[in-house]
């Protein structure tokens, strides 16, 4: 099952690299990794989209919490969140299939970031499967020239909050 | 405030925290250290012979003492020798803190002379790593690495030293923080009362118990308690090899050591169990077998003081996070505070007469025989005359086996080897940094003609010190572990494990300064191993031909369930 895990992390040098490490140690699989800053300069936040089991979940929180700069792990996916993943895509888009890819992004409501005479980027925000959903049908009527995606990020709904 | 160089910074509040000894190597990034070490003459510094040989010592006296052994090494190779020690004390969650030379700040990353990224090797295999960015923090950084390295679960901690940091010619404040705290970090140490009442009401409920003890139960230093809980519920004690010691081996309650190599009543009173208390044990493959038939009865009870190691391999029942000298004292309180157990002292006979059974087996029976030394009849004589209360450190193999089997531990700590990492090379070293903690005792590192050559080079270094250790090497011309597996699993098929044209050990040990003593007839053992021993300020050397068909047995059989074994090289269980 895919879970999103949260993680407040000390903005140490290589702290980075310790997460990073121990999935591959481990052998967990990492499917999106986001880094940033938050509020707080002395923390970052990281957003690991993970597909694992119960019992290899239970494993990855223990062992992420066993990291000397690790704050605070948090499983958002164990109740309801919110997630958002960015991506731009940029497709072939010339002749009657240009008028054709404004209308598909219009549907998923990506928006034309950038523009040639045979080129668009769309960029798109949504849950990754909205995404997944959106490249496919642009694959289907056009050819895909490249694409980037952020990962996910996510935050528990309601009052329930991962501060230090 | 006094005014320090970064170099003395390091050397003072390794001073201020209260070390005697340091095992290291100098060299180019860390000359500014040594130098300051020179000035100051309170630290004892042995200089060993290669670096992976300096953490290993600093291991043995981690492990003899319970204290943080301290290591200092420069960058590049000096650093990169380090790995398998670091990983060596890592697997066994043993306190170190590494101190390593660093290039110049500056030059990071510029694939310097001798520029290693030691925080990124070592990554893997420590507890927390250091890279020092600014002179001004070495204080709190190495009173941070040794409160990290000494507490939860112990384990090595790196400190990386950039060559500008240290320069003798910038001074800065100096003054070493009494206390740490750290947000981020901050073990659970007295378990959940809650879940301590519901272990013990399971333990009090069960019908065939057993207590299966680690070296988390060692570090811990929950000997007594264990003792206790065993006498006062009658509850048999089974050890992991890093766990002997913990409860005394020669105890009537004590059932042995269980595992791969282990005896046949202690792993069949696992199997058997209802109900499996682990303190301080993780469940390895080493002791499990196949998880998939593990224990089938068993209802699961763990203390540890790292909640990853609880549920990883064995879904546990009933987990407490915490020292497991702290739990099990609380446990005693509330046995105490109820009178459980005292009641019927014969509740468990049922069990106590299985147990019986099995160990009318003998599995660790063996035949001597006139011609040729036995390896397991070579522990059983220095056990008879180190009055079984010597520290006992080991290589990895067959000897290692033996040694662990047929040499009884009653007191923690006297067992000195490499459990989870199986490093061949640990004994000699690790020898030398027990001997340096505990002058007064018998310390002999047993050994085999494999393993010793790995770190022979550090007899020079026992010359130097004047560390008395006796080295018993089990001789037997081959790697005897690789042999036995290559006898039973690969047709007898030899690769690579014939070692043609080794040394003459005695010879060697002499021409580094020390006695060397060769035995191969049988009848000489018992007055040749008495020799050495007699030699009290003397480093012994005492090759020992032994037998070279013999097999460790019992051997649990691969993929199957721990009642399964091997137990002679035609007898199965």
């Amino acid at each position: 099952m895919r879970r999103i895990i949260c993680v407040l992390l000390e903005n140490q040098p290589g702290a980075l690299s310790r997460v990073v490490g121990l999935f591959s140690q481990r052998g967990y699989n990492i499917e999106t990794l986001t880094v940033a800053p938050t509020e707080d300069k002395t923390l970052s936040r990281l957003t690991i989209a993970v597909k694992a089991d119960e019992a290899v979940l239970e494993q990855i929180e223990k062992q992420l919490h066993k990291l000397i700069d690790v704050l605070k792990v948090s499983n958002i996916t164990e109740s309801a969140h919110v997630e958002r993943e960015v991506a731009l895509i940029k497709v072939k888009a010339q002749g009657e299939i240009r008028e054709e890819v404004k209308r598909l992004a219009d549907i998923f409501r990506g928006q034309i970031v950038d523009v040639t005479q045979s080129l668009y980027t769309v960029q798109l925000i949504g849950t990754s499967e909205k995404l997944d959903a959106c490249i496919s049908a642009l694959a289907d009527i056009t050819k895909v020239i490249e694409i980037s995606r952020s990962g996910v990020v996510g935050l528990a709904r309601g009052e329930k909050s991962m501060r230090a | 405030m006094e005014k320090l160089s970064g170099a003395s910074m390091v050397v003072r509040s390794l001073i201020d925290e209260g070390v005697k000894h340091i095992f290291g190597y100098p060299g180019g990034s860390v000359l500014d250290i040594y130098d300051a070490l020179h000035e100051k003459s309170n630290i004892e510094h042995i200089l060993v012979r290669h670096e992976q040989a300096a953490v290993h010592m600093a291991d043995g006296y981690a492990r003899a003492t319970g204290d943080v052994g301290v290591v200092l090494v420069t960058s590049g190779p000096g650093a990169t020798n380090t790995i398998t020690g670091i990983a060596t004390a890592y697997m066994d969650s043993i306190p170190l803190v590494v101190i390593s030379g660093q290039v110049h700040s500056h030059l990071i990353g510029n694939d310097a002379f001798q520029e290693c990224d030691m925080i990124g090797i070592s990554r893997p295999v420590v507890k927390h790593s250091f890279l020092v960015t600014d002179p001004r923090d070495i204080p709190a950084i190495i009173k941070k690495a040794f409160f990290i390295a000494a507490s939860g679960r112990p384990g090595p901690v790196v400190v990386d030293v950039p060559k500008d940091c240290m320069n003798p010619e910038i001074l800065h404040d100096y003054q070493y923080p009494e206390d740490i705290a750290m947000r981020s970090y901050n073990p659970t140490t007295s378990g959940h009362k809650g879940q301590i009442r519901r272990g013990l009401q399971a333990l009090l409920a069960a019908k065939k118990p057993v207590l299966y003890v680690g070296g988390g139960a060692v570090i811990s230093g929950c000997d007594s308690q264990i003792l206790a809980l065993s006498e006062k519920l009658g509850i048999p004690v089974v050890s992991t090899l890093m766990g002997l010691g913990a409860f005394p081996g020669t105890h009537p309650n004590s059932v042995g050591m269980l595992g791969m190599h282990g005896c046949y009543e202690a792993n069949m009173t696992m199997h058997n169990s209802d109900l499996i208390f682990g303190i301080g044990v993780r469940f390895d493959d080493r002791t499990t077998n196949n998880v998939e038939k593990y224990c089938p009865n068993a209802t699961i009870l763990h203390i540890d003081i790292d909640p990853s190691s609880i549920s990883k391999t064995i879904k546990v029942d009933i987990p407490i996070v915490g020292s497991a000298e702290k739990v099990l004292d609380e446990m005693l309180k509330q046995i105490e505070a109820n009178d459980y157990g005292i009641s019927d002292p014969t509740a468990n006979d049922h069990w106590w007469s299985d147990i019986a059974k099995w160990c009318g087996r003998k599995s660790l029976a063996y035949q001597k025989s006139a011609e040729k030394i036995k390896p397991q009849q070579v522990i059983e004589v220095v056990h008879r005359l180190t009055n079984g209360d010597a520290y006992v450190t080991s290589d990895v193999g067959q000897h290692q086996m033996f040694a662990a089997l047929y040499y009884p531990f009653n007191k923690p700590r006297r067992w000195i080897n490499s459990g989870g990492l199986g490093t061949m090379g640990f004994g000699l070293p690790a020898a030398l940094g027990v001997k340096l903690a505990k002058p007064d005792d018998t310390v002999v590192c047993i050994t085999g003609d494999g393993s010793i050559q790995m770190n022979i080079q550090e007899l020079s270094t026992a010359l130097q010190y004047d560390i008395p250790v006796k080295i018993i090497n089990l001789n037997n011309h081959f790697l005897g572990m690789v042999k036995q597996w290559q006898d039973m699993i690969y047709a007898g098929r030899h690769s690579q494990s014939y070692m043609d044209s080794v040394p003459d050990f005695a010879k060697i040990a002499e021409a580094y300064g020390h006695v060397g003593i060769t035995i191969s007839d049988p009848a000489q053992l018992e007055a040749g191993l008495e020799k050495a021993f007699a030699m009290k300020d003397k480093l012994v050397f005492v090759d020992i031909h032994v037998d070279e068909t013999e097999h460790v047995y019992p051997m649990l059989i691969r993929g199957g369930a721990m009642n399964e074994m091997w137990l002679s090289k035609t007898e199965k269980s």
